[in-house]
């Protein structure tokens, strides 16, 4: 490591700084803390991506560094933080595995992460190669707080915390993605969170709650409905 | 053994003994300046210690001989321990007899006495703390270990000075995995000394209390030198720090005694750093319940694995 550049370093401190979000994501209670976190996830990826474009002189990365800042620091926050007042969700129920078992699950998946990005970043031929294994492993940590949080605001932070690991893994593996493809992947993910916003007060109209295994009685009242 | 090499060794010892209450006294007037309360004189510690020492001993009457000797066998080692980590220089004679694994070695024996003698006299309580002890113990042993792996696979040796001195001496650069066992390391650092997060040091409280609920049956003199050996493996977990993660300024390979001058005010400097920032998380966090210890150490650990795999994959 010794001998790098300082900014490939840098890079390299983003990319553990990312895992180390993710699992902090995984061990938060706090939805609040939770859509904090996400910001500040999303401030080391706008940090990453501009080391990035300094290093490498692709002008497109500051475009999507912008962009980064625009939605992924500012406005998605904003609008969470917006939708935990209006629903006033500020905990999440005890998630299905403790924290300590999500963790050690964690460990693992970083472990099987790596051991699959490691053919991949053999073919890369970016500098930030090494960096992929992290991407992906941020990318099944969101998965796996997905997984086993009930909460939907929770998993709604689960998917835009896996779409932060994608956007890296793509800016290691190639140096960030088309940007139409960018532009599109962001405007999904805009749209999404509004209309997963709408999505939640229509799920705590019906439940009272915001808690997503009370979906799972959907099937039996469906079936009630279509014999009646 | 070259003259320098003793001198350096024991300037350190002096240093641990003498600075050690200094440094709990630091991090105690810290702590009562972030509570607005006004704040006990810095020496308090030493003359706790010097006022036990002058009572007369109080013994239990079914104690055996192994309480009356724990508190000197725990004082020992930690002396021991204090000469073995580089806090100052890092050519130290006694280093050659035990590396980093063999000094966690030496605070485990420590507290398996600790532990052993507050169960001698069979008081509720000292048996309580004892338990507590253990499992604290057995959680941190390994996250510590696991730290000292990521130090040990950077520099490819287990012999503390030997890791200081690579570290010290190599071009600067970022470690993430470093940093992951940094904050691994002060985790493991609180639970270990009884800081807040898992005990306090300033309860009487006994439902809660950890480390002062061992020490309850002893006296005078016992009493002096368990608090005494407490303050030391404070100073001595903080030096492990700074021989980890902030090598810079101990004197390294056959300098001139000038480096080892320049060394005491480095280490002064760190250690008031340390004790400030030590005072700061405990005060801004709030003391977990015995229940919750394992998952604050398993985090500890956690952390310590995930520096290990970072420093694997990026090779940093």
């Amino acid at each position: 490591m010794n001998g790098a550049p300082l900014t490939l370093q840098l890079l390299n401190f983003c990319a553990a700084l990312l895992l180390l979000l993710s699992f902090a994501m995984l061990s938060q209670r706090r939805i609040v803390n939770l859509v904090n976190l996400l910001a500040v996830q999303g401030s080391v990826l706008l940090l990453a991506t501009l080391l990035l474009a300094a290093r490498t002189g692709q002008h497109h990365l500051y475009l999507s560094a912008a962009l980064t800042l625009g939605l992924k620091v500012i406005l998605l926050p904003w609008l969470l933080h917006r939708l935990i007042r209006r629903l006033g969700v500020y905990w999440d129920a005890e998630p299905l595995l403790n924290i300590s078992g999500t963790m050690l699950v964690g460990v693992l998946t970083v472990v099987f992460a790596f051991g699959l990005a490691q053919p991949i970043s053999q073919l890369a031929s970016t500098a930030t190669r090494n960096a992929i294994g992290i991407a992906v492993a941020v990318v099944l940590l969101s998965f796996l707080m997905m997984i086993t949080r009930r909460k939907a605001m929770s998993q709604v932070v689960g998917f835009l915390s896996m779409e932060n690991g994608l956007f890296f893994g793509a800016m290691s593996a190639t140096y960030g993605m088309p940007m139409v493809v960018e532009f599109g992947v962001a405007l999904d993910v805009l749209v999404a969170v509004l209309v997963l916003g709408i999505f939640f007060f229509q799920i705590r109209e019906q439940f009272d709650s915001l808690d997503l295994h009370h979906l799972e009685s959907l099937r039996e009242e469906a079936g009630h409905g279509g014999r009646s | 053994m070259r003259p320098i090499e003793v001198v350096t060794q024991l300037l350190e010892l002096a240093a641990a003994l003498a600075a050690a209450p200094l440094f709990l006294g630091w991090i105690n007037q810290c702590r009562a300046w972030l509570q607005n309360r006004s704040a006990p004189s810095i020496w308090l510690p030493y003359r706790g210690i010097a006022k036990l020492f002058h009572k007369d001993a109080v013994i239990a009457v079914r104690a055996s001989a192994l309480f009356r000797l724990a508190p000197y066998i725990v004082f020992g080692a930690m002396v021991l321990a204090a000469g073995i980590i580089p806090s100052m220089g890092t050519r130290l004679p006694f280093t050659r007899i035990a590396d980093a694994i063999a000094l966690v070695g030496l605070l485990a024996t420590a507290r398996v006495f600790m532990s052993l003698a507050a169960m001698d006299v069979g008081t509720a309580f000292g048996t309580l703390g004892a338990r507590r002890e253990m499992m604290v113990g057995f959680l941190a042993e390994p996250a510590l270990l696991m730290i000292i792996f990521v130090a040990s696979l950077i520099s490819a040796t287990t012999a503390l000075p030997a890791i200081t001195e690579h570290l010290a001496t190599q071009t600067l650069g970022l470690y993430p995995s470093l940093a992951f066992t940094a904050v691994a390391f002060t985790m493991v650092l609180l639970a270990e000394n009884a800081r807040i997060p898992i005990d306090n040091p300033a309860t009487h409280l006994e439902l809660t209390m950890i480390h002062e609920a061992l020490l309850l049956e002893y006296s005078a003199r016992h009493l002096a030198l368990m608090e005494w050996a407490a303050a030391l493996k404070l100073f001595n977990y903080a030096c492990i720090g700074f021989a980890l993660f902030i090598p810079w300024g101990v004197s390294t390979g056959q300098e001139a005694p000038l480096a080892l001058l320049a060394s005491i005010p480095v280490l002064a400097a760190k250690l008031i750093v340390a004790g400030g920032a030590l005072a700061l998380i405990e005060t801004v966090s709030a003391k977990l319940r015995v229940f919750r210890a394992p998952e604050f150490l398993a985090t500890a650990f956690l952390f310590a694995v995930l520096g290990l795999l970072v420093h694997l994959l990026l090779g940093a």
